[in-house]
């Protein structure tokens, strides 16, 4: 008697497991459709790639400068983010027991919990009030500060998933230190590396706040990246918040723009990081 | 004398010590962009800060033409969609977690465990735009309408209804902060050393048992360090809040009441804000804002990383 009646509640917790993991893919599921079959009609056509914002009502309007945007702010931010966080991501594993490393990993994880309108506020006083102007530039400073600890992080944990045999063997043979950590072990590391800045671009590439008071949001296109932008996420929240239906229309396909390429990036990075653990796993 | 007869084997060459230095340096972006960004908004925010001095956090008006700023109402909808989104994201991030920590069907575990993470991947601004014309009217019609209909005087639910409300910010939060309570969860989950587990089967437990009374309390502290890491997020977001929780500067009950946040607020006014002691009073609030999450993660991260390795 007993005995069912702890089976019995054994059952009931087991399926609660199912429906908390069903519960959780539901929002999922429901912002992927809905996001599809909003976006759908504005990303299939061509002016939408081909043409920047027109006066409401004229047809043929597109978000071609805010693709445009997106891609200049987040690869000016990447060229910073990515060789930096790569570095300091190498110190990381290669110096892991000291103190200072300790600290940086702490330093790079409460950052990525740092709210990113304050990084936009960061850099607006640091990059936009000095210069009086908005401008891209800005915009991608604070996409760099917010990339930095992504990078950084996933670069230590690719390091960490090579052999240390390849390290020890290295030091063994005379290596200096800084071309063991280079040249073989963050070599052996490079689809982990790839994946942690493929991530990260995803990730900026995605982040309205830090751009609200730095690239600001054009109407049209420009490539002067001293001068305001417009960048996706930027279309998505001020064309959203319109009353009109053609742009609100145009929120949803920019929406499915930033969807889409973040599916990409994660479905790709999961591809790089099982070669990388296909590599760890050989062994040497 | 004796000296230069012993050391005849040729010197090495000193190895290259300044790569350690060289990272070490270009490692320090990272704790140095997070004290520029406090003492760099201190410095903004200190015009408002001996303006107003701590009657700034219980101040309750904010009008910018007889420049009185007061924060309360701003802290109010911070930190009640934060902890209500924590509420009821907590349960079903608990749960995920056991999932993905000791669920036997790998590649059941392995679509879940793709599905959180994409779930996290989503950008904020997809979260606002789906809230704003999915999620809103949806729980408007379902929930808000007849919850009001019969409970009209429980103050929870009082008020006139509305599709932007605290009610849908905090739903969309908590599937927002559903990853990282997911996600940490599920490795502290992991950490539970396996003789434990053992033992409890051992003993003739359920697998229910096993978890209710050994994993879970032995994870216990590590789920906690979960919850603050995912209050901090909540804190933080700010554009698909924006978007959906009505963006009014009220003190009301009613979860179907706008409210505004601290990251809302600066996010909407920033821009048009006018004179040095409005964008100062902003400022004020990012400051408030990222000295609030620095505090929960840094205490969030440090009792997750001592669990993890004990």
């Amino acid at each position: 008697m007993r005995s069912r009646r702890r089976r019995s509640r054994d059952l009931v917790a087991r399926s609660l497991i199912y429906v908390a993991a069903v519960v959780a893919l539901l929002p999922l599921s429901l912002v992927l459709a809905y996001t599809i079959a909003n976006g759908w009609k504005s990303a299939v056509q061509p002016d939408f790639y081909l043409h920047f914002e027109r006066p409401e009502g004229i047809p043929g309007a597109g978000v071609q400068h805010a693709i445009v945007g997106t891609l200049l702010i987040v690869g000016i931010a990447s060229l910073f983010a990515i060789p930096v966080g790569i570095l300091a991501g190498t110190h990381l594993a290669e110096y892991r027991q000291h103190r200072w490393a300790s600290w940086v990993r702490l330093a790079g994880d409460v950052l990525v919990g740092t709210p990113s309108i304050a990084i936009g506020l960061f850099a607006y006083a640091l990059l936009v009030a000095p210069f009086h102007h908005f401008s891209a530039l800005s915009g991608a400073g604070a996409l760099a500060v917010l990339m930095l600890p992504v990078v950084m992080r996933t670069t230590e944990g690719a390091l960490l998933l090579v052999p240390p045999g390849l390290r020890e063997a290295g030091l063994a043979l005379g290596l200096p230190r800084w071309r063991v950590a280079l040249q073989l072990m963050l070599r052996a590391a490079i689809p982990g590396v790839v994946t942690g800045a493929l991530l990260a671009v995803a990730r900026a590439a995605g982040e309205t706040a830090p751009l609200l008071f730095t690239a600001f949001g054009n109407r049209i296109l420009r490539f002067d990246v001293t001068q305001p932008m417009q960048a996706l996420p930027l279309t998505v929240f001020h064309d959203a918040l319109m009353p009109y239906k053609d742009l609100q229309d145009q929120a949803w396909g920019a929406a499915l723009l930033l969807v889409v390429l973040v599916l990409i990036v994660n479905l790709a990075s999961r591809f790089a990081l099982r070669r990388q653990l296909a590599f760890a796993g050989r062994g040497l | 004398m004796a000296s230069a007869t012993v050391s005849t084997a040729p010197r090495r060459r000193a190895p290259f010590e300044g790569f350690r230095g060289i990272t070490a340096v270009v490692a320090a972006a990272a704790p140095l962009s997070l004290l520029a960004i406090v003492v760099i908004l201190a410095q903004q925010a200190w015009p408002a800060i001996t303006q107003f001095g701590p009657g700034f956090l219980v101040g309750r008006e904010w009008n910018p033409v007889t420049v009185h700023f007061g924060a309360l109402p701003y802290i109010f909808g911070t930190v009640v969609t934060a902890f209500l989104a924590l509420a009821v994201a907590l349960p079903v991030g608990v749960g995920v977690a056991l999932f993905l920590a000791e669920s036997s069907r790998p590649r059941l575990r392995g679509a879940i465990g793709i599905g959180v993470e994409l779930l996290a991947a989503i950008p904020s601004v997809v979260y606002g735009i789906w809230g704003l014309y999915v999620l809103a009217p949806w729980l408007y019609r379902h929930l808000e309408i007849p919850l009001s209909d019969r409970f009209l005087s429980f103050p929870l639910f009082g008020g006139t209804p509305r599709q932007t409300s605290i009610l849908t910010a905090v739903v969309v939060l908590a599937v927002m902060i559903l990853p990282t309570l997911a996600a940490v969860s599920r490795d502290v989950i992991r950490a539970v050393p396996n003789g434990l587990r053992e033992g409890a089967y051992a003993l003739g437990s359920t697998w229910w048992e096993m978890t209710w009374r050994v994993v879970l309390p032995a994870a216990r502290a590590g789920i906690f360090g979960a919850s603050v890491l995912a209050l901090g997020r909540a804190l933080g977001e700010t554009i698909a809040v924006t978007m959906v929780i009505g963006n009014r500067p009220d003190i009301q009950p009613s979860l179907f009441a706008p409210a505004y946040t601290l990251a809302s607020v600066v996010a909407n006014e920033f821009t048009e804000a006018t004179g040095q002691l409005y964008s100062s009073a902003l400022i004020e609030l990012g400051l408030l804002l990222v000295l609030v999450t620095l505090v929960v993660n840094t205490a969030a991260l440090l009792l997750v990383r001592t669990v993890e390795r004990a």
